[in-house]
């Protein structure tokens, strides 16, 4: 590096640190006048922020006016009446049809479906599990339970609710035999992470019946604990911990291929590496127990971490089989198993990619399919139902995606508070 | 003298059938805790004025679903509809911003406490005014007691936070950089 640039970059800090001092008035302009070269050969130090603590959350975040826009988007705390939702801006391919399902369910988050047709959806920023039970085509939005914290992972078995908290796992047996007036859910496992940053599960049985869930990273990067960045299993009484993978920064996705029975997830990436990378991952778990998917160490499968990627290679860990996109919060996803889209679509993926924050130009606020080759692999990816960004503005949010027993897919809207409906082929008359 | 007077207006309050009390009705009894133009006069009690439309309704909408709890707060806001909230959020938005604590402020604890939101990065979602923006609320001249009681709640989760922003930021920070950060934001103009 020459001297020239050495000083334009000593510069460069100085009125950086400047511009930052000045932004509070008062006090701070009085240290921190904004002339002189004399002031800005001195310790930089004095002008610029202390280094954030050990396993601060902000850690990675520059001090740059473009990176000061972006801050995770909080949705509006009121779901939004049904004639307010932005059902005109969703597109589909051809033959595609999207309705309101239901709207006025607080923060929808996952949904399941109940043996007797009642759809449960949880929430991530409110309390409350929700039912939607169907008579005649005039649906009820119950409350099942409340008073929870951040119960984004629900799963339905043999007609009991499984429910994921932040840091329990509970349940509610022959929840659809009681949905007006259902018990308090009784606790079955309890001794996880308390830490709010990712904590937020998702919850699967899978083809063992057991239930699998993940303890997210409590951070956007650091070096994770033994306990966390890892997708466990439990029995259905909440006996039997086991470790099913690691490396693992976060997760809000997951199913079992329909014929492998093999795990795949979406996972969330790091923020603040850039704009355009690390994407986001879709992963496929191929030997449980040891699969290691390289956080922190590694990044999309082929990024080494600028800090911990030291010493390590990508080719120590297993692979994503996808990437879904840049920041983009690849969250809620589901084999598509129904009968009445298009021949194309059965068993593929359809994935709910949230819409990116850490971003300037936002991506993702969109369904896409993902197609597989008969080995489970990535064929290919393409927009499935778009229109959640307008002119670089949320309008919605897509969440989870779940198949229904006809064949059509729900979708839920954490934005909106509000689940859509997609279909296929000829329209019957809209139901008033 | 001064949780009397709180205690007095709450216990009018829950003698009156509160649910049947429209937001309009509602609204003078607001003031009379958050002051005259939502420049608070009671301890630990905020200054309104200014906040975004969006954090209010935010708070307004925990407070009446009970994830915040606050006895004075949960009764007040009890019944009312989302669309209530909402009108209520933006007539403190549209009030004046809290006149800063108007003394000689003691340089050191100001440059600490300044020193600390920069290193803690709060300026980034609070705004380098921290005047706040959508589900951000406004720092600048808010009483420093509600700020320091605000700051602790967050950190031992007494406060429940809308997301996880919070928690996550005041979990390295200690009780004495809670004192610090109030002193510096309440003098902020």
């Amino acid at each position: 590096m020459t001297h020239v640039s050495r000083r334009s970059a000593l510069v460069l800090a100085g009125t950086l640190g400047s511009l930052l001092a000045a932004a509070p008035p008062a006090a701070a302009q009085q240290q921190a006048p904004p002339v002189a070269a004399e002031q800005q050969t001195a310790p930089p130090a004095a002008q610029q922020p202390a280094p954030l603590p050990p396993g601060s959350p902000l850690i990675g975040r520059p001090d740059t006016a473009a990176a000061q826009k972006l801050a995770p988007i909080a949705p509006p705390p009121i779901p939004v009446a049904a004639d307010k939702l932005p059902l005109d801006k969703l597109k589909a391919p051809k033959g595609f049809t999207i309705d309101v399902y239901a709207s006025g369910v607080d923060n929808a988050r996952t949904l399941r479906l109940g043996d007797k047709g009642t759809v449960f959806v949880s929430s991530r920023l409110k309390d409350k599990i929700h039912a939607i039970v169907d008579k005649g085509g005039k649906r009820e939005v119950k409350v099942v339970a409340s008073g929870l914290h951040r119960p984004n992972g629900i799963v339905l078995h043999k007609g009991t609710l499984y429910i994921a908290e932040l840091s329990q796992i509970s349940k509610i047996d022959n929840v659809e035999d009681n949905l007006d007036n259902p018990p308090k859910p009784t606790v079955i496992f309890s001794d996880l992470p308390k830490d709010e940053a990712h904590g937020w599960k998702f919850l699967t049985v899978g083809p063992d019946e057991k239930l699998y869930f993940q303890v997210g990273a409590p951070c956007n990067i650091c070096m994770p604990s033994e306990r966390h960045a890892k997708i466990y299993r439990l029995n259905l009484d909440g006996s039997g911990l086991e470790v099913v993978a690691s490396g693992i920064r976060q997760i809000v996705g997951m199913d079992w291929h329909p014929t492998s029975k093999q795990l795949y997830f979406t996972e969330n990436q790091r923020d603040w590496l850039s704009e355009d990378v690390p994407e986001d991952k879709l992963n496929r778990v191929t030997q449980p127990g040891k699969d290691n998917f390289g956080f922190p160490y590694c990044h999309q499968g082929n990024l080494p971490d600028q800090e911990f990627g030291w010493g390590h290679s990508c080719n120590e860990f297993t692979k994503p089989i996808a990437l879904l996109g840049p920041h983009a919060a690849a969250l809620g996803m589901r084999f598509y198993t129904g009968t009445m889209f298009p021949a194309a679509y059965r068993n593929q993926i359809i994935i709910a990619r949230h819409g990116s924050w850490n971003r300037s130009t936002k991506v993702g606020g969109d369904l896409v399919l993902v197609k597989l080759k008969p080995d489970g692999t990535f064929r290919s990816m393409e927009p499935f139902v778009t229109g959640f960004i307008q002119n670089n503005n949320y309008v919605g949010r897509p969440a989870d995606v779940m198949v229904m027993k006809d064949g059509s897919l729900l979708v839920s809207d954490d934005y909106n508070g509000a689940i859509y409906r997609v279909s296929y082929g000829p329209q019957r008359t809209a139901r008033r | 003298m001064r949780s009397l007077a709180i205690g007095a207006i709450v216990a009018g309050l829950v003698a009156l059938p509160l649910t049947a009390q429209p937001l309009e009705e509602r609204l003078p009894t607001c003031f009379a805790c958050h002051g005259e133009n939502g420049t608070s006069q009671l301890p630990e009690t905020p200054s309104l004025g200014a906040q975004p439309a969006f954090y209010a309704t935010v708070q307004l909408v925990l407070f009446r679903d009970r994830l915040r709890v606050s006895e004075p707060m949960n009764e007040m806001t009890k019944g009312l509809s989302d669309t209530d909230l909402q009108k209520g959020a933006d007539i403190i938005s549209k009030l004046p911003p809290p006149q800063p604590v108007a003394d000689t402020p003691d340089a050191v604890r100001t440059e600490r406490g300044r020193a600390l939101a920069e290193q803690h990065r709060c300026n980034f979602c609070h705004q380098s005014d921290y005047a706040g923006r959508e589900n951000v609320p406004r720092l600048a001249g808010q009483r420093e007691d509600y700020l320091l009681k605000a700051l602790r709640g967050y950190k031992d989760n007494s406060r429940y936070a809308y997301d996880a922003q919070m928690s996550d930021v005041v979990y390295p920070l200690k009780d004495a950089d809670f004192a610090d950060l109030a002193y510096f934001l309440a003098r902020l103009k």
